[in-house]
């Protein structure tokens, strides 16, 4: 493999702070160095690129991927190709598949996958409890071994207290962290919308907003109780972020995300039975959204995962309360998520960090970073390019975008996975 | 009858929601030329004449299809009704299957009933005709909310300023839910009553005042509207028995007294007896209105197909 040097950027490495105009050598996969005026080595291949940004390949935390049970909505493949062109370079994915990542044997399975696809790093959660169906939980040695990198089971909650209890304490044996869909089942059960005026005036049956704040509280004392870590994912509501916020000031292990939809829409994007915004949990509104802006800035959030969710038309285009909840989102991570930079409500720096350093501390991995010696996992983007996303045109398979229509700024011009180019010219 | 502006400028009457003061004024004044028409044993079978009318039913109805049938059939158009069992629907894929076989027929008014609330707004989507809302899940029953509007109207001369109470499961009720819009657009008061488990969540945000007390909630009420209580609410444990429900939320003699004294009553059907509504009340001539309500009906339901019709034969 030549030396390759991406030259004239603007590199940006938020697990530093480093902010500044230069070049960046790679060579045999790994970042060599990165400053200004570096020497270019004989031979070296040179991508000029023009003032761009160049800033480590982004982490997804959270991705359902219809691989394997249901290639028809997407495979391991088609995700990997949307995900490049989001500038992720490396993508966690949920175990609650058919069958669910409850066995070694499924967790390298899913491993090799990733591995053919060439182009990403898929790192595999693992089922917390048997067939992810809340009873029993999975064997977390064996899986670890296997490769897993967390558990979960995946958007289903673990709903019963005792058995969130012995996942919470036996995962702690290993250092890893259990991943829960904050909702409580009984009380969501059948909600299609946010209970509140919209979903009334809908006739859609509700979800109520504490159902999600209910829960957080509940494994927060579990937390205590266990010592274990309890990581919350796509964190919407004002409520839950008060109790996480209150957690970590404790002390206790309580980690969260939250998604774009999340500090991008908020429930009047289902008016017109929109089903590419029926989510789980649903669309919230203004006020919790601006609860969520508010805990990026202060940190209470660790991590902006795509909580992608694959569909086809069969899955949408149905009356709102049958169709099925989630949508895309490797394709809009960055884009979406610089919004908020461009909106002015979170600074460039900070924004990646909730992209790269952050979930791969979540993930104790070395990676998300600039550092010499490191895999030169890399996503280049012009910060201003404006573009809009089209469901239908998007990369990948499933085209479910929440987000059709709207216009962005930001986009991805370039992904490199240890120093091979995996997406743009 | 002749109007200066679109009535349903969508082409549809998908819900009341949307709809303003003189779209529906205008509406009722038709539909009471209809009702006049329609005593006098006249019938205008030009008027929907070479049309195709649809009455697509996925829920089981009789009165609201053979309103629909009859309103279509008085003004000239071929009606056919096709009911399509619970039981055959797998879900919703067929809605989309059924919109291209509605295509392909050249239907020019498709009339819809369904238990998932925003399914005749997919459909509208998807098909040539014009689409009529008729009960959407918990959504809204315009054409309803019309002939109750009518009747009303009829009786009380007009809207502005009536208390009108409507009573029981609310939360379920696409009835209540169309009502509400056009009540409150027509400067009627418009209070619901009913324990807080049929209550939906932040209904005072629809413009209403929320009752838990039959005494307070008709204290003064110059209209008692009873919903349906669905059988099935009550095994969801919404409410803990009917004995229970029509101790305390159904419409007897002694709560109607509660009400003005020439207060009239009202009920969509079907009714169930001795849950909701007495006896006593429902069919007392001096107090109830239920039949007249059902007269109302195809009177409204001719006014919507002749305004829809009227951008049919504008379009064509």
């Amino acid at each position: 493999m030549r030396d390759l040097m991406i030259a004239g950027a603007r590199l940006l490495d938020p697990a530093t702070g480093l902010d500044a105009p230069g070049d960046l050598l790679i060579r045999g996969g790994l970042i060599l160095d990165h400053g200004s005026n570096l020497t270019r080595p004989e031979g070296a291949e040179i991508v000029d690129a023009a003032g761009a940004c160049l800033a480590p390949g982004l982490i997804d935390l959270r991705a359902a991927i219809g691989e394997p049970g249901a290639e028809h909505r997407e495979t391991i493949a088609s995700a990997a190709a949307a995900a490049v062109a989001g500038g992720i370079t490396t993508l966690c994915v949920l175990p609650d598949t058919e069958p669910a990542l409850d066995d070694p044997a499924l967790v390298q399975f899913v491993l090799r996958r990733g591995e053919a696809t060439g182009c990403i790093s898929l790192l595999p959660y693992a089922a917390a409890t048997k067939h992810c169906e809340g009873r029993e939980i999975a064997e977390y040695g064996l899986l670890i071994e296997a490769g897993a990198v967390a558990f979960t089971d995946g958007r289903r909650a673990i709903g019963h207290a005792r058995t969130m209890r012995l996942a919470l304490s036996y995962a702690r044996a290993f250092g890893r962290m259990v991943v829960q869909h904050p909702e409580e089942p009984g009380l969501a059960a059948g909600g299609a919308a946010t209970e509140g005026e919209l979903a009334t005036r809908l006739g859609l049956p509700g979800i109520p907003a504490a159902a999600e704040a209910m829960m957080i509280q509940r494994d927060i004392a579990l937390a205590r109780l266990t010592g274990g870590h309890v990581h919350f994912a796509h964190v919407s509501t004002a409520a839950a972020l008060d109790l996480i916020r209150a957690a970590k000031a404790e002390g206790l292990a309580v980690t969260c995300d939250t998604a774009p939809p999340y500090f991008d829409l908020n429930e009047t994007a289902i008016g017109d039975w929109r089903t590419y915004a029926k989510l789980s949990p649903p669309l919230r509104p203004e006020a919790d959204r601006l609860a969520v802006v508010a805990a990026l800035q202060d940190g209470t959030i660790d991590a902006i995962a795509s909580d992608h969710q694959p569909h086809d038309a069969d899955d949408k285009r149905l009356p709102f309360a049958q169709a099925e909840p989630g949508g895309t989102g490797l394709a809009t991570l960055l884009g979406v998520t610089l919004a908020r930079v461009h909106g002015g409500d979170l600074p460039l720096l900070q924004a990646l960090g909730l992209l790269t350093a952050r979930p791969a501390g979540l993930l104790g991995l070395p990676i998300g970073r600039l550092a010499k010696g490191a895999a030169a996992d890399l996503v280049l983007f012009e910060l201003d390019r404006g573009w809009q996303v089209k469901a239908g045109a998007l990369p990948g398979k499933a085209q479910n975008s929440p987000f059709d229509g709207r216009a962005l700024e930001g986009r991805v011009v370039g992904t490199w996975k240890s120093g091979r180019r995996v997406y743009g010219a | 009858m002749s109007f200066s502006f679109p009535i349903l400028p969508d082409g549809h009457l998908l819900a009341i929601e949307g709809l303003e003061p003189p779209h529906i004024g205008a509406l009722l004044d038709l539909a009471e030329s209809y009702a006049l028409l329609n005593r006098q044993g006249k019938t205008q079978r030009d008027l929907l004449k070479g049309r195709t009318l649809i009455n697509l039913f996925f829920e089981d109805s009789t009165r609201t299809r053979t309103s629909f049938e009859l309103a279509g059939k008085r003004l000239g158009a071929d009606v056919i009704n096709m009911s399509v069992s619970n039981s055959s629907v797998n879900k919703g894929e067929t809605l989309i299957d059924t919109a291209t076989t509605l295509n392909a027929m050249h239907c020019d008014l498709l009339v819809v009933r369904h238990a998932q609330s925003g399914a005749p707004a997919l459909l509208s989507q998807k098909v040539s005709a014009s689409v009529i809302n008729a009960g959407d899940g918990t959504h809204e029953h315009p054409t309803q909310a019309l002939l109750d509007a009518l009747t009303i109207r009829r009786r009380k001369g007009s809207l502005e300023g009536l208390v009108v109470a409507i009573c029981g499961d609310v939360l379920h009720s696409r009835v209540a839910r169309s009502n509400i819009h056009l009540l409150t657009a027509m400067n009627a008061r418009v209070r619901i009553v009913g324990p807080p488990t049929l209550i939906p969540s932040e209904a005072m945000r629809l413009g209403v005042e929320v009752f838990h007390d039959m005494k307070a909630g008709l204290a003064g009420a110059d209209v008692v509207m009873m919903l349906r209580l669905q059988k099935e609410r009550m095994t969801g444990g919404l409410v803990p028995s009917s004995r229970e429900f029509f101790r305390f939320f159904g419409l007897d003699r002694e709560k109607l007294g509660w009400a003005k004294p020439d207060a009239i009553v009202m009920h969509p059907g079907p009714m169930n007896r001795g849950i909701e509504i007495d006896s006593a009340i429902a069919d007392d001539p001096e107090r109830s209105v239920i039949g007249e309500q059902v007269e109302m009906g195809v009177a409204c339901r001719m006014a919507v197909l002749d305004v829809l019709a009227r951008d049919l034969r504008r379009n064509a």
